[in-house]
C-alpha cells in the first residue's frame, strides 16, 4: 500500500440546507481507498452513504454544500477543481453506477451510442468508438453484443440494463468505480450474476471500488475492507472479515444481530433489534452519534465524541467502550413466547388447480398455472420466487381481489370461497386479511391512525363508540404502537411505525389467515427485525396462519414452517422449511439458495443461472425452467412438463431427475453447461420482459 | 429521493398534532408567496367592487348624458364617458358584479359534476369509462366558446344558459383531470385494503379516494374560474351577453371598439384592464396554490 | 407502431361521430319549434311552417340526422339560411384565410415559446424563470379581445405603425399581407406563448432531473452536449403533443381575433352564423373545426410515436 491511494477523503463535512438551516449529513468522514482495493460502505437509509458518493462525484444537490475537508484523487484535491477539471475527472478517473438502471439510461438513445459517447469524449472517432462500445458490451457479457448495440434501453431487462450501465462506467477505464446499491431491486439470480460480473471486471481492469449497500451480506461478498456509517459518521472500519466476525462498535454488533440468518428460527430464537430511531437529519449530536440507542451508554458518551480507536490491523472503532461492544445487552428477550405448534391435519386454506390468465392487448400471460397448495391452521407458509413468478397473483386470488380462472378452487375450512371478496360473507371477509409491502401505499394518507384501524373494527367486528376505542387501544398495544400517536397521520410516522399500523389493521378483525406480501422489504434491517418479531409473537398469541411472501430467503427461513417455490406461475417445490433449504431440492431452489450471499461468508457451491427469467407471456416448453437449469437432463426437459412428485413425506418437487440422483448430484458442484440455443432463447425474450 | 436521503423519515414522538402543523405550514407558505399576495389584492379589489360597487361608484353607471358623450378622462369623469355619456369609471366598478356571480356558479357546477364523473369513471373504468371519455373528447374537440354559441342559438342567451353550458363543458375537462388522479390512486393498496373489508364502492370513492384527489380539484377550480370569466367576457364582447341592461365590461368594449379609430381609447381601455387584472389575479392565486401542492 | 396509429385513427373517427351526434341532437332536440325559434315569436305561422319544411325540420329527428350525415359524406353540407348559398362555398374561403393567419401565428409562437420554456427551465426559480412563466401565463389567460385591443391601441393608435384591420388591399404583396396580419397574429402569439412555454419548461425540468441526465453529467460530458443530446431530445417530446392541443385554443382565439380585426375567416363566419341563427352553417362549421382539431391531435400522435423509440419499438419484434 505504498502507492498513492485511489481516493482519499479527509474530514469531510457536508451539510444540506433545509428550511434555512444547515443540517450536517456527513460528519468528519475520512476514508482512504487504495489502488485496486474494494471498499464497502454500509449503513441504513439516511446515514449519508449516497451523499458520500455524490460528494466524490462533485454532484451534490443544489442545497448541499461541502463545509470542510478534502478529497484527493489523482494527486489533486477535487473539491477545489474547476468545472472543466471536474469533467475531465469524471470522464477519466471516477465513474459511478447506481440503483435503478432503467432510469439511468437515456430512453431515446441506442445503448451502443450511449456507451460510445464515453469513447468519443476521449477523442476516438465515431467508428472506433462504436467498435470499442461493442467490445465493452461483450465484456459485460451481453449475449449478442452486435445486436445489443442497436437496442434501446427499454428493450433490455433490468439485469441487461445494469450491465450496460456498468459497461458505460468502465468504458473510461476509471481508477475508482463507485457502485451505489447497484443490485437493489434486481432478482436474486440476476443480482448474483451482476455481482460476479463486477468482481470479474474489477480483476480485469484493476479498478478500485467503493461499494455502497445496505445489504451486509453483499458487502461481505464483494469487499476487502468495510466502513460502517451511522448518522454521517464512520463508526467502525476494518477488514470485512474482521468487522463482520468481531465487530467492535455497538451499532455494528446490533446491525448484525438484527439479521435473520441461517439457523435462526422463530420458535427458538428472537431477532435482536436496535431500540429508538435514527437521529433527525442534522440533529445536534455533541457526543457519540449512537448514544441515544446504545445499550452501553455512559455519561461520557453524551458529552464527548469518541475518537476512532485503532484496534490493530487497520481495524478501528469509534466507541469509548469498544472493548465491551460485543457484550451489548440484548434488547429482546431471548426466549420467544411459547407458541402453539402448528396443527397438522387438513388445511385451513386450500387452493386447488388455481390458475390465473391475464390477457393484455392480444397476448395472454399465465400468471398462475394449476397450483395446488394447502396451509394448516397456525402455520406459516413461505412463498418464494423471483419477479413475475406469480407470488402476488396467488395472494390476490386467495384474498378475492383477483378472480382466478374457471376451474380453480379456493377453500377456507373446507368451504369453497367465492372468487371475489364482494361475494364472500362477513365471517370469510374477516378471516382473510393482509399486510401489504409498502405502508405508504397501504395506508390512506388523509386518515389518522385511529380512523384507519377504527374503520376496520367497525366494518369487520361491528364495534362502535367506546368499545371501539377500547379495542383500538388494545390493538395498538399488541402491535407496540404508542397510543399517543393514534391521532397522527401516516406521513408523520416512520416506516416501521407505519407498518405496525398496517399490521394492526390486518389484525383488527381477528383474522384466521393473514397474507404478508413482502412486509419488510421496504424497511431497514433493524426495523425489519422488530416487525418480524412482532409477527412471530402475534402468531404465537393468536394462532393465526400466515402466507408469507418474500424474496429474502433469510427472512422466509426464519418465519416459515413450510416453503413453496414458484417459477413462472408454476409450483416447483413445496415442503417443510428445512427440507427445502437442504438437498435434495429442485434445481431452481438450489440456484436461488446459491445466488444469495450469506453473512457468514461461507461459499456454497456456486450455481450460475444464465440468462434472464423468460417472459410469462411466452414460457418455455416442457419444464419451464429448462432454459436456465443447471441440472438440465436433455430433450425430456424441453418436451415434457414434469409432475409435482412427493419425494419425502410432505415434500414435493417438480423435476424429471429422480430424487436420489438429485441428492447425489447436489452434494457436488454442477457441471458447466453450454448450449448456444439457450442463449438465443433468452435474447428473444429480452424485448418482452424489458418493456 | 435520489439525492437527499429522506430527511423526514424517522420521527420522535410528536409533541403536538403535526398534521395541523403540516397543513398550517402549507397555508403559511401559500399566504407568503408574492404571487398569491398580488393575486389576492387584485381579486379582493374586484370582489369589494362586486359587493359594494353601487355604493362606491361616484355616479350612476346607467345615467345617460347625451351632452357629455365620449368625453376624455378628466376630473369630472376619471375614466371619461361613453357614447351615451355614462361615466366609464362607475361602469367599470359596477361591472364586476355580474361576472363575479355567473363565473363562480358555472365553475362550481362544473367542478362538482366533473369531480363526480371523474371519480366514477376512474374508479370503475370499463365500458362506462370508455364511453364517457369518448363523449368528453368529442366535446373538447371544439372550443368552449363555439359550444356556447350552439347552446345560445338553440336556447337564447340567458344567465342560466351561460352558466349551464360553461358548467357542462368545464365538467368534461375537470372529469378528465380527476379521472387521471383517480386512476393512479386506485392502484394504491389502501383501496385494496378497503375492498378487503368489503366496503361499498361509494364509500371507497367518496370517503377514501376523494380526499386524496382534492389537491388537483382545488387547483382545477381556480384555473377554471379564470377561464369562466374569460369565456363569459368573450361572449359578452361578441354580443352574446346575458342581459344588456346590466353594466358589463365585455359588452362595453364591444360597443366602443369601433370608436378606436377616432381616438376614443378610454371607453375600451379601462374595461379591458378590469378584465385583465381580475383574470390575472385569479391565475396568480391558482398558480400559487398549484405550487404549494407540488411541494 | 402501425397498430398504435390505427387505434388512434379509429378513436378519432368515433370521437368525430359522437361530435356530430352531439352537435346535431344538442341543437335540435331542445324544446321548441326550430322555425319559430329562428323567426321569432311575432312571425306569421305560415312563414314558420314554410321554413320548417325548407329545413326539413317537420320530419322525424332520426331521418333528419341521417340525411344530414349522408349529406356530409357526399360533400353536401346544406344551405346557409341567411345567405342562401351552399355552406361549403362559405366555409372553403374562410378556411383558407384562417389557415393563413393560424400558420403565421404558429410560425411566430412555437420557436419563441420553446426557447422561452427551455431558458426558464435552465434558470429554474430565478428571476428570468419567474418573468417568463408568470408573465407568459398572465398574458395567456387574458381574453384575446383584451390583449388585441391593447395591441391596437399601442401599435395602431398611439405608435401608429401597424394597420388595425387584418384585411390587406386586394393584390397586395405577401409582405404587405403579412404586415396586415401581424397584429392579429401577435394577439394569438400572446394567447399561446404561455402554455407552450410552460409545458416546454415542465418537460425540460423533468428531463434535467432525470437519472439519465445525471448519468450523462457524471460521464463527464460537457454541459452543452448534455443539454443537446440528453435533455432536449427527451423534453421536446411532450411539447409536440401540447402544440397540437393548442390548436383548440387557437381556433377559439380565431373566433375573437377575426371579429376584432375584421378578418373573413372561420372564426368570424361562426360568429356571423351564430348571430344570424344560421343553424346549418353553424353546425357544419363546428364539425369542420372539430375535424381539424382531431387531425392535429392525430398528427401529434404520429410525430410523437416517430420520435419516441418506446412506441416505435413497442411489443414483440
Amino acid at each position: 500500500m505504498s502507492a498513492e491511494p485511489a481516493i482519499q477523503m479527509e474530514d469531510l463535512e457536508v451539510v444540506y440546507r433545509v428550511r434555512g438551516v444547515d443540517r450536517p449529513v456527513l460528519r468528519g468522514l475520512s476514508i482512504t481507498i487504495a489502488k485496486g482495493e474494494s471498499y464497502g460502505l454500509v449503513g441504513e437509509s439516511g446515514c449519508g452513504k449516497t451523499t458520500a458518493a455524490f460528494t466524490i462525484m462533485r454532484y451534490l444537490p443544489r442545497n448541499g454544500r461541502v463545509v470542510s475537508g478534502s478529497i484527493r484523487a489523482d494527486g489533486a484535491d477535487l473539491l477545489t477543481m474547476s468545472e472543466a477539471e471536474v469533467r475531465r475527472l469524471r470522464a477519466s478517473t471516477i465513474s459511478m453506477v447506481y440503483q435503478n438502471p432503467g432510469a439511468a439510461l437515456n430512453p431515446a438513445i441506442r445503448v451502443g451510442d450511449q456507451i460510445a459517447e464515453v469513447f468519443r469524449l476521449r477523442g476516438h472517432d465515431r467508428s472506433e468508438s462504436l467498435d470499442r462500445a461493442q467490445e465493452m458490451l461483450r465484456k459485460v457479457q451481453i449475449s449478442d453484443p452486435a445486436g445489443g448495440m442497436r437496442r434501446y434501453p427499454h428493450q433490455l431487462s433490468g439485469g441487461g440494463q445494469q450491465r450496460v450501465v456498468i459497461a458505460m462506467a468502465l468504458a473510461s477505464d476509471p481508477t475508482l468505480l463507485i457502485l451505489d446499491e447497484p443490485t437493489t431491486g434486481l432478482d436474486a439470480t440476476v443480482e448474483s450474476e451482476v455481482l460476479d460480473l463486477v468482481a470479474a471486471l474489477r480483476e480485469e481492469f484493476g479498478t478500485s471500488v467503493l461499494f455502497i449497500s445496505h445489504n451486509l451480506a453483499v458487502i461481505r461478498k464483494m469487499c476487502e475492507r468495510v466502513g460502517v456509517l451511522y448518522a454521517g459518521r464512520l463508526v467502525e472500519e476494518g477488514e470485512a472479515e474482521t468487522v463482520f466476525t468481531e465487530p467492535r462498535h455497538p451499532y455494528t454488533v446490533g446491525l448484525l444481530r438484527c439479521i435473520p440468518r441461517g439457523g435462526l428460527r422463530k420458535d427458538r430464537d428472537r431477532l435482536d433489534t436496535i431500540p429508538g430511531y435514527l437521529p433527525q437529519l442534522g440533529a445536534d449530536l455533541p457526543g457519540c452519534v449512537f448514544a441515544d440507542r446504545c445499550g452501553l451508554v455512559q455519561e461520557i458518551c453524551r458529552t464527548d465524541e469518541p475518537p476512532l480507536h485503532p484496534l490493530g490491523n487497520g481495524h478501528s472503532s469509534r466507541c469509548h467502550f469498544h472493548d465491551k461492544a460485543a457484550e451489548v445487552p440484548y434488547t429482546a428477550s431471548s426466549i420467544p413466547e411459547p407458541g402453539t405448534a402448528p396443527a397438522n391435519g387438513d388445511g385451513l386454506v386450500r387452493l386447488e388447480h388455481a390458475s390465473k390468465t391475464f390477457s393484455h392487448e392480444g397476448s395472454t400471460v399465465r400468471a398462475l398455472v394449476d397450483v395446488d397448495l394447502s396451509i394448516a391452521a397456525g402455520e406459516t407458509l413461505g412463498l418464494v420466487g423471483e419477479s413475475g413468478c406469480g407470488k402476488t397473483t396467488l395472494a390476490r386470488v386467495l384474498l378475492g381481489l383477483t378472480a382466478p380462472d374457471d376451474g380453480s378452487t379456493v377453500e377456507l375450512d373446507g368451504r369453497r370461497l367465492a372468487a371475489r371478496v364482494v361475494k364472500r360473507d362477513r365471517e370469510q371477509v374477516r378471516a382473510l386479511q393482509t399486510v401489504f409491502q409498502n405502508p405508504d401505499s397501504a395506508l390512506n394518507r388523509r386518515f389518522s391512525v385511529r380512523r384507519i384501524i377504527g374503520r376496520a373494527l367497525e366494518k369487520l367486528v361491528g364495534l362502535h363508540g367506546k368499545r371501539r376505542e377500547e379495542r383500538l387501544k388494545e390493538i395498538a398495544s399488541s402491535v407496540r404502537f404508542d397510543e399517543r400517536l393514534l391521532s397522527a397521520r401516516p406521513v408523520q410516522l416512520s416506516g416501521g411505525l407505519k407498518q405496525r399500523v398496517a399490521i394492526g389493521r390486518a389484525f383488527a378483525g381477528e383474522p384466521r389467515v393473514v397474507v404478508c406480501d413482502e412486509p419488510t422489504s421496504a424497511l431497514d434491517v433493524s426495523v425489519q427485525a422488530a416487525i418480524l418479531n412482532l409477527l412471530a409473537d402475534l402468531q404465537a398469541k393468536e394462532g393465526v396462519t400466515y402466507l408469507f411472501i418474500s424474496h429474502d430467503l433469510g427472512v422466509v427461513r426464519y418465519l416459515a414452517d413450510r416453503i413453496a417455490v414458484l417459477y413462472l406461475g408454476r409450483l416447483m417445490e413445496v415442503g417443510p422449511a428445512e427440507a427445502v433449504f437442504n438437498p435434495p431440492h429442485h434445481p431452481y431452489t438450489e440456484a436461488l439458495l446459491s445466488a444469495v450471499p450469506t453473512l457468514e461468508g461461507e461459499e456454497r457451491p456456486r450455481i450460475r443461472l444464465q440468462g434472464e427469467i423468460p417472459s410469462a407471456a411466452d414460457p418455455p416448453s416442457g419444464c419451464v425452467f429448462h432454459t436456465r437449469c443447471p441440472r438440465y437432463l436433455g430433450a425430456i426437459c424441453e418436451e415434457q412438463e414434469p409432475p409435482l412428485a412427493e419425494v419425502e413425506r410432505g415434500h414435493y418437487i417438480r423435476c424429471h431427475i429422480p430424487v436420489d440422483e438429485l441428492r447425489r448430484i447436489q452434494a457436488e458442484p454442477p457441471p458447466p453447461r453450454t448450449s448456444a440455443r439457450r442463449v438465443e432463447d433468452d435474447e428473444l425474450t429480452h424485448g418482452l420482459t424489458g418493456s | 429521493m435520489t439525492t437527499i436521503e429522506d430527511p423526514a423519515a424517522p420521527i420522535q414522538i410528536p409533541v403536538r398534532d403535526e398534521a395541523t402543523i403540516a397543513r398550517g405550514e402549507r397555508l403559511r407558505l401559500l399566504v407568503r408567496s408574492p404571487g398569491f399576495i398580488l393575486g389576492a389584492i387584485l381579486v379582493g379589489f374586484w370582489v369589494v367592487c362586486a359587493l359594494f360597487g353601487a355604493m362606491i361608484a361616484p355616479q350612476d353607471p346607467q345615467a345617460d348624458d347625451i351632452l357629455n358623450k365620449l368625453v376624455a378622462p378628466s376630473g369630472d369623469h376619471l375614466f371619461g364617458t361613453d357614447r351615451l355619456g355614462r361615466d366609464v369609471f362607475s361602469r367599470v366598478l359596477v361591472g364586476a358584479r355580474e361576472i363575479l356571480i355567473t363565473a363562480p356558479l358555472a365553475t362550481l357546477l362544473g367542478t362538482v359534476i366533473g369531480t363526480a364523473i371523474g371519480l366514477v369513471t376512474g374508479y370503475y373504468r370499463g365500458l362506462v369509462d370508455d364511453i364517457t371519455m369518448r363523449i368528453v373528447d368529442a366535446m373538447l374537440a371544439v372550443p368552449v366558446i363555439i359550444i356556447a354559441f350552439l347552446a345560445i342559438v338553440a336556447r337564447g342567451a340567458s344567465r342560466l344558459t351561460i352558466i349551464l353550458v360553461i358548467g357542462f363543458v368545464f365538467s368534461m375537462i375537470i372529469a378528465k383531470t380527476v379521472r387521471a388522479a383517480v386512476l393512479s390512486e386506485r392502484e394504491l393498496d389502501y383501496v385494496q385494503a378497503a375492498r378487503l373489508r368489503n366496503e361499498r364502492s361509494p364509500y371507497i370513492m367518496f370517503a377514501e379516494i376523494l380526499p386524496n384527489v382534492m389537491g388537483p380539484v382545488v387547483v382545477e377550480f381556480t384555473v377554471r374560474l379564470g377561464y369562466a370569466i374569460f369565456t363569459i367576457a368573450t361572449l359578452a364582447f361578441l354580443g352574446f351577453g346575458a342581459d344588456p341592461s346590466i353594466p358589463d365590461w365585455g359588452r362595453d368594449i364591444e360597443q366602443h371598439y369601433a370608436f378606436i379609430n377616432g381616438g376614443i381609447w378610454w371607453a375600451v381601455l379601462f374595461p379591458s384592464l378590469a378584465i385583465a387584472t381580475l383574470i390575472v389575479g385569479i391565475n396568480l392565486i391558482a398558480d400559487a396554490i398549484a405550487q404549494t401542492f407540488e411541494r | 407502431m402501425g397498430r398504435f396509429l390505427l387505434k388512434r385513427l379509429g378513436l378519432a373517427a368515433i370521437t368525430l361521430f359522437l361530435l356530430s351526434v352531439i352537435v346535431f341532437f344538442g341543437t335540435q332536440v331542445l324544446p321548441g319549434n326550430v322555425g319559430r325559434r329562428i323567426l321569432g315569436p311575432f312571425a306569421d305561422q305560415a312563414a314558420v311552417d314554410n321554413l320548417n319544411e325548407r329545413l326539413g325540420t317537420d320530419r322525424g329527428l332520426l331521418t333528419q340526422y341521417w340525411d344530414w350525415l349522408t349529406g356530409l359524406f357526399t360533400g353536401d353540407f346544406g344551405t346557409s339560411l341567411a345567405q342562401n348559398v351552399p355552406v361549403t362555398e362559405l366555409i372553403g374561403n374562410a378556411l383558407v384565410n384562417s389557415l393563413k393567419l393560424a400558420a403565421f401565428a404558429f410560425v411566430l409562437v412555437v420557436p419563441l415559446a420553446i426557447v422561452g420554456g427551455v431558458v426558464a427551465a435552465l434558470k429554474r426559480d430565478r428571476l428570468t424563470d419567474r418573468v417568463i412563466t408568470i408573465g407568459g401565463l398572465s398574458l395567456s389567460v387574458v381574453p384575446e379581445f383584451v390583449s388585441g385591443i391593447i395591441l391596437i391601441l399601442v401599435f395602431g393608435l398611439w405608435l401608429d405603425v401597424l394597420p388595425v384591420s387584418a384585411r390587406a388591399p386586394t393584390g397586395a404583396s405577401i409582405l404587405t399581407q403579412l404586415e396586415y396580419l401581424l397584429l392579429p397574429a401577435l394577439t394569438l402569439v400572446i394567447l399561446l406563448f404561455g402554455y407552450i412555454a410552460r409545458i416546454t419548461r415542465a418537460g425540460t425540468i423533468e428531463s434535467l432531473d432525470a437519472d439519465y441526465t445525471r448519468t450523462a453529467v457524471l460521464k463527464g460530458l460537457p454541459r452543452r452536449t448534455v443539454l443537446k443530446r440528453h435533455v432536449l431530445r427527451n423534453s421536446l417530446l411532450p411539447t409536440i403533443a401540447v402544440v397540437a392541443t393548442q390548436t383548440g385554443y387557437l381556433i377559439g382565439g380565431l373566433v375573437v381575433v377575426e371579429t376584432l380585426f375584421n378578418y373573413p375567416g372561420m372564426g368570424r363566419l361562426i360568429v356571423t352564423a351564430a348571430t344570424q341563427k344560421d343553424m346549418p352553417l353553424l353546425e357544419a362549421a363546428v364539425l369542420v373545426v372539430g375535424t381539424i382539431f382531431l387531425i392535429a391531435m392525430l398528427f401529434a400522435d404520429l410525430l410523437y410515436s416517430l420520435l419516441n423509440p418506446r412506441i416505435r419499438y413497442s411489443g414483440a419484434e
